[in-house]
């Protein structure tokens, strides 16, 4: 794999892996308005949104009130030995899991478990938990702290866990970039496969509505302080507030093709054939934003031209700069009005290491069916000169997709899925 | 030049080494304690450890506006990112010109951290939820960088600033895997052609009463507070556990020729690495060792040598009687033989366990164990457990040539990871020489690069 272009100043041009290619097999989905791929996407085509006012505690102390809470979720689903080792974070991804191998008809224990590999994204860890124990720590003292905070906490609990929960035992790993991060575990799991692996279980969840880790995100500025679940996450409107956090996320199972066809997968739902991450030149530097050449590489990686993308799943970070950004670069590539542009999260909100992994699945779907799932609630700007979905699923032979991620801080992930041909 | 010759595979060669270690900052102090066997395991001071089981700690002697660190960004960021930006400035220094030519979106980031920012989220904390009495704290007191303090990526995000990187930038967090996983991960961008140049490296800076709290939880610190300076004793029959670190280190990671080509003398090539699960247990190590073996086998695959090649083996070694005969077991069951001969080390012994940072840490003294030709020993060495039969390399350093170094780690979520690090070949210095020892038989060749050929 390559994301270099002729005019790269490398020694020797990278030599592109045409070998291995990777195709989704497996999904599963744990969102705010559904809990199943199906219940997930039948929700998605009918706009039925997740948002609400949040209940998992009181906000009226917080200039945020709405947030994506899986509201249909019980940890019940979770075996209770390891639902009380673990994070909701970490129970979103058991489930997503399971459910994600359940559809790959995929049986850990009859394959080589050194070639079955965890790579997640997290992007704030176990926050509830982690927030339970300072509190035990500082209200009560040391010698109230569980066993259980030191494993719980940290990033890399879900793939751990993962990785024990089904006998995986291949290169295992976890990576970070905020909202981009997601892409970037799917870009690694490819890695994985060039590297040996056989089956790689990947994406993201997350729960960060709970008191501490909000009041972070508050601090950081970019969450809508409109308390009404209908307006608060509005991206490419003019009027744009800002986003609302949601939770869950979305698994996916990632195979080498011909493997995936040797054991008789049931479905291919999509090849992931081109990722390309880039990172913002520094604040105040005049540079322009990398994310245009990346969503480039990704194309070019996939052998595809802009022409051939049928649809773009967008970041849609909701506020007026962010927004006017992707738009410029999307116009850059795709010319003005030259591709349609979507943002299901608009019913889930950004569900940080989740969302890509999410919108990863929305697409592949969208490829299945032959058809654009809609943005919800947004009149977009005139001048972003964006062919936005909006009200009712649009019928389109989408055969690829571009599914583009930014994260905090400077991050820009892109990922192309495509229906796989012969 | 021939037309003729087979384009060579990408390599990553370090060119680089910033280090930021408890009783050295920089790379030359931190070498200096290591060579001389000296620890740097203390009572802790950075809180206020009454009450705590454990409370001896490895703490680095860290003054950000010394370390050349600007008050805002001393500011919005926490110590772990400090360590790393300012770990990453010392390794670009090192390293020379390596940025020089080389377009912005060919140069990548990979910081490994187990524990992010944890300690600043925890002070903000305590504020917030005003000493722990509030559940639903009060946002009205949170400081402007908060959010940074939440995503670990932030410190990922700091490095890249700091030297412009426009190309793969991501946090790597696997726990005590992490300094491993985002080196070899930023050696994989590099031979894969993401990349030219990467910024590679690790901290952490868990030295605070939540991360404290949790390994007292579970009895995995070392709790010989009467005796801080001879508590982390790798191998040693009278070992308690871990002693608990902080710091950072990064590595300058180039395409070797593009290195070669500038004339930089890189210290080692990054030459094998793998890593592999146990899938057994959050925390517990089965005596076997067979999954750390693997992740060797692998490594080794990946460089294509045998076990024969390695002249020193920079153990995880962190001084739980689980992790010793863990590792002892898989390094006999990988090497066979060779491993009753190879020199096996630990510097944990001596800067303790820094949890994600320790690994890229321990890559810094492994490449610079092949520079200078010198194995660092394991202090507090007095008693070896008797099921730990190998050469520890006791207290002492011990000069040898050192062609390759094995460094492994393991860690929390049963994460395996195995590293290969080579003495450079054909570098311009060695060029050079064969070139004038050529030129003095008479038969001198115009180029150096069919020598580099190996």
């Amino acid at each position: 794999m390559t994301t270099a272009s002729p005019a790269t100043g490398t020694a020797r041009p990278a030599v592109r892996d045409r070998t291995t290619r990777a195709v989704v097999t497996g999904i599963g989905v744990v969102a705010p308005n559904g809990i199943g791929a199906a219940d997930y996407w039948k929700a998605v085509l009918t706009g039925r949104g997740g948002l609400a006012r949040i209940s998992r505690f009181d906000p009226s102390g917080y200039p945020v009130k709405v947030a994506g809470e899986v509201s249909g979720y019980s940890s019940s689903r979770v075996p209770s030995r390891l639902r009380v080792q673990t994070d909701l974070w970490t129970h979103f991804a058991f489930t997503a899991g399971e459910l994600a191998l359940a559809d790959a008809a995929v049986d850990p224990a009859s394959m080589p478990p050194y070639e079955l590999s965890v790579i997640t994204a997290s992007s704030s860890g176990g926050n509830a938990f982690g927030q339970r124990e300072i509190q035990s720590l500082w209200s009560q003292g040391p010698r109230h702290v569980t066993a259980y905070q030191s494993i719980a906490w940290f990033y890399a609990a879900t793939t751990g866990q993962l990785s024990i929960r089904h006998g995986m035992k291949g290169s295992c790993g976890v990576l970070v970039a905020e909202q981009a991060g997601g892409l970037d575990a799917l870009g690694e799991a490819r890695r994985a496969l060039r590297d040996g692996s056989r089956l790689v279980v990947t994406g993201g969840t997350e729960a960060p509505v709970s008191p501490y880790a909000l009041t972070c995100q508050v601090a950081g500025g970019l969450l809508s302080t409109d308390p009404d679940p209908a307006t608060a996450y509005r991206p490419f409107a003019a009027d744009a507030t800002g986003h609302v956090p949601g939770e869950g996320g979305a698994v996916l199972i990632v195979e080498n093709l011909a493997g995936a066809r040797d054991r008789g997968a049931p479905r291919l739902y999509g090849e992931i054939a081109g990722y390309a991450t880039g990172f913002d030149p520094p604040p105040g530097s005049g540079l322009p934003s990398p994310l245009r050449r990346v969503i480039m590489s990704a194309l070019m990686e996939a052998d595809l031209a802009p022409e051939q993308i049928d649809v773009v799943f967008a970041d849609a970070a909701g506020t007026r700069e962010a927004d006017a950004a992707e738009c410029a670069a999307l116009a850059e590539v795709f010319q003005p009005h030259g591709v349609a542009v979507t943002a299901p999260k608009t019913m889930t909100g950004r569900l940080y290491a989740g969302g890509a992994p999410l919108d990863v699945a929305t697409a592949l779907l969208a490829i299945r069916d032959r058809v654009i799932p809609p943005t919800t609630g947004v009149l977009p700007a005139r001048d972003y000169e964006l062919d936005l979905v909006v009200g009712a699923p649009r019928p389109d032979p989408v055969r690829a997709a571009l599914v583009v991620a930014r994260g905090h801080g400077g991050f820009n992930s892109a990922v192309v899925v495509r229906e796989v041909e012969d | 030049m021939t037309a003729t010759t087979a384009p060579l595979p990408r390599t990553a060669v370090v060119t680089g080494i910033g280090v930021i270690a408890p009783g050295g900052n920089g790379t030359a102090e931190f070498w200096r304690l290591l060579t001389e066997g000296r620890t740097a395991t203390r009572a802790i001071t950075l809180f206020d450890a009454t009450g705590f089981r454990s409370r001896i700690a490895a703490e680095c002697d860290f003054d950000p506006a010394r370390a050349g660190l600007s008050p805002q960004e001393i500011r919005r960021m926490d110590r772990c990112a400090q360590f790393a930006v300012v770990s990453a400035r010392e390794a670009l220094a090192d390293a020379g010109d390596a940025l020089a030519g080389i377009p912005p979106h060919r140069v990548g980031v990979s910081i490994g951290s187990a524990t992010g920012c944890t300690m600043n989220l925890e002070q903000e904390y305590v504020v917030v939820s005003d000493g722990g009495r509030h559940w639903e704290v009060d946002p009205g007191y949170a400081v402007t960088h908060l959010y940074r303090s939440l995503v670990p990526s932030s410190v990922a995000a700091e490095v890249a600033w700091t030297v412009g990187a426009q190309g793969p930038v991501s946090l790597v967090s696997t726990g005590c895997t992490s300094g491993l996983d985002a080196v070899t991960r930023a050696a994989g961008l590099i031979t894969e052609g993401s990349a030219d140049v990467v910024l590679a490296g690790a901290a952490d800076a868990p030295i605070s009463p939540i991360t404290s709290a949790c390994f007292d939880a579970i009895r995995a610190t070392s709790a010989n507070n009467d005796d801080p300076e001879h508590a982390s004793r790798p191998f040693d029959s009278a070992r308690d556990g871990f002693v608990l670190g902080e710091g950072g280190a990064v590595l300058v990671l180039e395409e070797r020729e593009l290195a070669l080509a500038r004339g930089a003398e890189p210290y080692c090539e990054i030459t094998g690495y793998a890593t592999r699960s146990n899938a057994y247990h959050m925390t517990g190590l089965k005596s076997d060792g067979l999954d750390m073996a693997e992740a060797i086998r692998a490594a080794l695959d990946r460089a294509r040598t045998a076990p024969e090649s390695i002249d020193y083996i920079n153990a995880h070694g962190s001084g739980t009687k689980q992790n010793d005969r863990h590792e002892t077991a898989a390094f006999k069951e990988s090497l066979k033989d060779h491993a009753r001969r190879v020199p096996v080390s630990s510097i944990k012994s001596m800067v303790g366990h820094s949890l994600g940072a320790i690994g890229s840490i321990e890559l810094a003294a492994s490449a610079l164990a092949i520079r200078n030709g010198v194995v660092p020993p394991t202090a507090n060495l007095e008693t070896p457990d008797p099921e730990c039969d190998l050469d520890y390399v006791p207290r002492t350093a011990r000069e040898q040539p050192i062609g390759t170094v094995l460094s492994v780690g393991s860690g929390f979520g049963g994460f395996q990871t195995a590293v290969l690090l080579s003495r450079p070949r054909g570098t311009a210095r060695a060029s050079r020489r064969r070139g004038a020892e050529r030129a003095a038989a008479g038969t001198a060749r115009a180029g150096a690069r069919d020598e580099e050929g190996i």
